[in-house]
């Protein structure tokens, strides 16, 4: 299936967990969020959560920034 | 300094913190000099920013190897948010990512002077504090905005000096004592400090803290400039608790006239 993580389209397995997901990219043991078609995640869902064919991925963490 | 006068800690929504200087992670060469420039300044609150991870370079580092979050307090902005959905999005994203309730507050009104949009503070703070969060305000010098953000349930407000990344100082010391005479919680000074003697005024004047990144991280040696931000910051919050002498016209002898000749 298709997917769109951080804005580029993947082709991914179906079924795929959130945690498949970011273990695929090496995430999986970092502080991220991660936000599926504008709804933000609670951690205890990655396990259980399956993407859908063109689901809207977004994975977030923290960069140096002061204000801007 | 072994002054007990520094030790006071500075205490917002019931948590300690020691240092009354904080600082921003943005504009470093790498990670490591931001590391150093962060121990150097002896701040143990910085800011960072929530943004896309990099999915496509996976040695990329992350900034959070380098910033133990025991040994900080990680206080994630909504930088770069120029809406009340952005700024509300940014700060549940972070909150997601499990730092903490803390947020920094930013809704940025115009990119040219990066000023804050204060009624879309005030609006996406009334949101965030209903959903439990810690929400720091990054706000004008106006005295009656940081008082409504006060009464809305900020437990703290921080209030420019000048343009973020200005490097002018502060602007309008007048507005922030009465920022600080009108509000009764925390007043982090932030955004506009360009020296040590900037960091140092703030803090005669009364601020409680002050946050800054560019003035470090800009400086030509930013690490020996967090240096001297932290004793910038010492020496103006030591002044403001010695309490200074009144300002007169006219010149008053430090030497005694009896026994003179």
């Amino acid at each position: 299936m298709q997917i769109i993580v951080n804005g580029e389209s993947q082709e991914q397995s179906h079924p795929l967990t959130v945690t498949s997901l970011l273990e695929s990219l090496d995430l999986h043991s970092k502080q991220v969020a991660v936000e599926v078609n504008l709804k933000i995640l609670d951690r205890s869902d990655f396990d259980t959560w399956n993407l859908q064919e063109g689901d809207k991925v977004e994975i977030l963490s923290f960069i140096g920034g002061g204000s801007l | 300094m072994s002054a007990s006068p520094l030790k006071d800690p500075l205490i917002i929504a019931g948590r300690e913190f020691r240092s009354r200087l904080w600082v921003g992670t943005g504009k470093y060469k790498d990670f490591e000099e931001t590391r150093l420039a962060i121990e150097a300044s002896g701040a143990d609150v910085v800011t960072v920013a929530v943004r896309r991870v990099n999915i496509t370079d996976k040695n990329s580092e992350n900034l959070l190897d380098y910033i133990d979050p025991k040994k900080y307090t990680i206080l994630p902005n909504t930088a770069g948010c120029y809406t009340v959905e952005d700024a509300v999005r940014y700060a549940r994203l972070a909150r997601a990512a499990g730092v903490s309730d803390l947020v920094k507050l930013e809704v940025i009104g115009d990119e040219r002077t990066l000023f804050p949009d204060t009624a879309g503070l005030i609006e996406a703070a009334k949101i965030l504090i209903a959903e439990g969060f810690i929400v720091l305000p990054y706000t004008n010098d106006d005295p009656i905005v940081a008082k409504k953000l006060m009464d809305i349930g900020c437990p703290a407000v921080m209030p420019l000096a000048a343009p973020i990344g200005s490097g002018l100082g502060i602007r309008n010391p007048y507005n922030l004592k009465i920022i600080m005479e009108t509000v009764n919680v925390p007043v982090i000074v932030d955004a506009g400090v360009g020296t040590a003697s900037d960091a140092a005024l703030a803090m005669e004047y009364g601020a409680d803290a002050v946050l800054m990144n560019t003035a470090i991280a800009g400086a030509d040696d930013p690490i020996m400039m967090a240096t001297a931000m932290r004793y910038g910051v010492d020496a103006g919050r030591l002044a403001f608790k010695a309490g200074r002498i009144p300002r007169k016209l006219h010149a008053s002898a430090s030497s005694p006239i009896e026994g003179m000749l």
